[in-house]
């Protein structure tokens, strides 16, 4: 029972959803009526074979590149494999770790190519590309949790920045983390960069063989995982704030290190309400709401957690995307 | 039907395949996307399928895409599979004839059978949702439409206040032009149309399904975010630092943050500042004013009707205080003089941007309509032979009850009493006869095996076929979008809350 991609206008008549498999896409592009079908045409048109290309060469991707090895082919798969190469000396990692920013990239770029827009974002589950046209600018709001729905930080992006890609990575996330943040959410030059980069300062944030927190291998959570037996955490139990505060330090020197060699340019980290950010334009970050004098256009990043009606005890994890105004969650 | 053989089974785990991941899935896990799982061995899905094939368009909120021009093999919209409504497909009352289409399909490889007639609901009534915080009248007061008793205030509920309308008290109990006004004030309000309605001792609304209630004139904008105190307990880190009082102003109940447990948490310290009214716990006072079309769905004007004067021993000069209401379309800024007195200021905009954000955390405020009608009686017997094995089968979610292809909710306990949104039947399905009682669409959908076992007129069933033709006077609407299929194969359960 292959379900093939879905592709739909959401009920309020700007955005189009597409999903397929694990790919959930939420795109939007200011422009024309024309201009903008033509883009969400040019999207949908590219978003159709996506998945099936990734497939073609999942083993590869599920794996660590090794210099001498082979190399993907497929575009998406490409971009995976450079956004997650200058990591691969020094840390476990696969190309995995960036194919929610890639996908959200490679989708972007179709649109762009077949219509002039003033303004669009590619948001797969949190992890979004953005395209700026001179002088547009998005307003982007943080969240750290889905059930309180507060803003823990909000940051114009203008078309003079270098910011376009949004990532967002944590254990109540979609995918597994190494580390315990709730969220850390990465602005860097590209989504492929920033989803990469979120993985490396997520799992950064920890505190090893703390009684608090329950890990599991990989493997006997998601059987073809590419994190294999390695222990991805499952819960954590509340800390104390220095404990909460050593977590997000280790998090923040990751981040320092990421944004030294030009790979991030800011980073905002969450653990249990304490935020730290970190990153040479990490005043991007820091303009937290109350001085915005009207509210941001997009929040984002929000893991959100549906029970699975399976009576496992494993919480579904998806990242959902919000948008303005704060209560619009989906 | 080819047989499907399946999904591939390893050890105790299952490889989906719903795309080409390919995921292997342990029991009570489930896959990469987080929408198939392995339950005890079984793969199923866990969210809600969202059946496009049959969600064209609908109510202007979902803009056709156009589908034509692509060559992915992924479809948007496959070929519309039809669903015969009963809007206008007439009726046989007293239904001890067959009902006037019995339409027999085939989905899943089961053949099923929708049966298709429109009732004459004697018994049925409108239940009206006003989303406002404004009192509209005390319960029980009569609803008037043109000055004739057409139905009553119920409850006050979650931001909202509920009408009950029709009946057959009012339809058949009461004058002639009792009922008359009822019938058509209950036919208008379904099939989408705007009436006038006056409350005894109370106000003139204007109430449209979907559409904001006009209240007094005035149309209302939006719902309130929360209580007083719920405000207070969501908004205080936003006030924290930058304002020294805080009161939310509510009918229901008004909060003050420095009193407050969520002001307590923050460490805010006492103002000195005394509200009139019945103090709950800490920060919560009920009663502050009367009801009524002012502040918070109070009767006030001035919000510093509802304080007294400071207490010298804490307040102080120079001392700063929000007033808003629970959906920040009221506000006012304060500060203390010298005697204590508060003296009006202009708001600072690091506090405007908090009073907006109340506003813009409330929901559009709308006028609901929900019908509901009893289909206990004859009508059944249109259906089968033996009616009570139709409302035994409705019961057991063997058959699926839909009200012009719009699910709805069938109230437990005996009958068919149903409830439907009205915004999700297609236009115009409502009518009436002058008894007067309304007519509303209902369908029945069954597999023929279940049909015959209760009685069905298995002679009377015509294939779908038959009606596929937009000709003779047979009009083809797509699907509203939000609706749930009809004809899916666990429509009965999905559709019937």
């Amino acid at each position: 029972m292959r379900v093939p991609p879905q592709i739909r206008i959401l009920p309020d008549g700007r955005r189009l959803h597409m999903q397929h498999g694990p790919i959930d896409l939420v795109v939007e592009a200011t422009g024309d009526p024309a201009t903008r079908l033509a883009a969400y045409d040019a999207a949908g048109r590219r978003f159709a074979t996506v998945l099936d290309e990734l497939c073609g060469e999942l083993s590869l991707l599920r794996s660590p590149l090794r210099p001498d090895g082979a190399r993907p082919e497929g575009r998406v798969a490409r971009c995976m494999a450079e956004a997650v190469a200058p990591f691969a000396a020094e840390t476990f990692i696969t190309p995995m770790a960036a194919v929610a920013g890639s996908v959200a990239e490679e989708v972007l770029a179709a649109m762009l190519a077949a219509a002039p827009l003033a303004r669009a974002y590619v948001n797969n589950g949190g992890d979004i590309a953005l395209h700026l046209a001179p002088g547009a600018e998005f307003r982007i709001g943080l969240i750290d949790r889905p059930d309180r729905p507060g803003l823990f930080g909000t940051t114009t992006i203008r078309a003079g920045d270098t910011v376009r890609g949004i990532a967002t990575s944590g254990w109540r996330g979609r995918s597994f983390s190494l580390g315990i943040a709730d969220a850390v959410t990465i602005l860097a030059d590209s989504a492929a960069a920033a989803d990469a980069a979120a993985s490396i300062v997520a799992n950064a944030v920890d505190l090893p063989s703390h009684r608090a927190i329950s890990r599991a291998p990989a493997r006997t959570v998601q059987a073809d995982s590419d994190l294999g037996d390695r222990l991805v955490t499952r819960d954590v139990g509340p800390l104390a704030t220095p404990e909460i505060d050593l977590a997000l330090a280790r998090g923040v020197a990751a981040a320092h290190d990421l944004a030294r060699r030009g790979l991030i340019v800011g980073a905002a980290l969450n653990l249990q309400g304490r935020t730290r950010v970190a990153g040479t334009e990490a005043g991007l970050l820091s303009a937290c709401g109350p001085n915005n004098p009207k509210g941001p256009t997009i929040l984002g990043f929000v893991p959100h957690l549906p029970k699975v009606a399976s009576g496992s005890d494993r919480e579904s994890r998806r990242a959902a995307f919000v948008e303005h105004p704060l209560g619009a969650f989906r | 039907m080819p047989q499907d053989p399946g999904p591939v089974r390893v050890d105790d785990k299952i490889r989906c395949d719903a795309c080409p991941v390919m995921c292997f899935i342990r029991p009570g896990a489930s896959g990469a996307c987080d929408r198939y799982a392995n339950r005890d061995g079984e793969l199923i899905r866990v969210d809600p399928h969202v059946v496009l094939q049959h969600a064209v368009a609908g109510g202007g909120t979902v803009v056709p895409f156009n589908a034509s021009a692509m060559d992915w093999d992924g479809n948007i919209v496959g070929e519309p599979q039809a669903f015969v409504t009963a809007i206008g497909a007439g009726t046989t009352y007293p239904d001890y004839k067959p009902a006037p289409f019995i339409v027999s399909s085939e989905i899943d490889g089961l053949d099923m059978v929708t049966v298709v007639t429109e009732g004459i609901f004697s018994y049925c009534g409108v239940k009206v949702k006003i989303d406002t915080d404004r009192h509209v009248g005390p319960e029980r007061s009569l609803v008037r439409v043109k000055g004739e008793p057409v139905g009553h205030v119920s409850t006050g509920e979650y931001g909202s206040q509920m009408l009950s309308l029709g009946g057959v008290h009012h339809l058949t109990g009461g004058s002639k032009k009792e009922g008359r006004a009822t019938c058509d004030a209950m036919m208008e309000l379904c099939n989408g149309g705007a009436v006038e309605l006056t409350v005894d001792d109370g106000v003139t609304l204007i109430v449209q399904a979907g559409r904001p209630p006009v209240v007094n004139g005035v149309p209302e904008e939006r719902m309130r975010v929360g209580c007083g105190s719920a405000t207070i307990g969501m908004f205080a880190k936003q006030w924290e630092g930058k304002v020294d009082e805080v009161v939310v102003v509510d009918d229901h109940i008004t909060g003050v943050l420095s009193e407050h447990q969520a002001g307590k948490l923050l460490g805010i310290p006492e103002t000195g500042i005394k509200i009139v009214g019945r103090r709950s716990t800490p920060g919560r006072y009920f009663q502050v004013a009367e009801p009524g079309t002012g502040w918070g769905g109070t009767n006030i004007q001035d919000p510093l009707a509802i304080i007294g004067a400071f207490d010298p021993k804490t307040a102080r000069p120079g001392l700063s205080m929000l007033f808003t209401s629970t959906t920040g379309e009221h506000h006012a800024y304060y500060v203390l003089d010298e005697a204590l007195r508060p003296v009006e200021q202009e708001l600072p905009a690091d506090l405007r941007y908090s009073v907006e954000l109340i506003r813009e955390n409330c929901e559009p405020a709308l006028a609901t309509v929900l019908f509901m009608g009893g289909a206990g009686g004859s009508l059944r017997s249109g259906v089968t032979e033996n009616p009570v094995r139709l409302t035994r089968s409705v019961k057991d979610s063997l058959t699926v009850v839909t009200c012009g292809g719009a699910p709805v909710y069938v109230w437990p306990g005996g009958g068919i009493t149903f409830m439907v949104d009205v915004s999700r039947v297609p236009q115009g399905a409502f009518g009436y006869v002058p008894t007067p009682a309304l007519v509303a669409p209902i369908e029945f959908t069954l597999r023929l095996s279940d049909y015959a076992a209760l009685g069905g007129h298995m002679d009377q069933v015509r294939p779908l076929s038959e009606f596929r033709n937009a000709g003779d006077h047979r009009r083809q609407v797509p699907q509203m979008s939000d609706n749930p299929w009809p004809l899916a194969h666990d429509a009965a359960r999905r559709l019937h809350a």
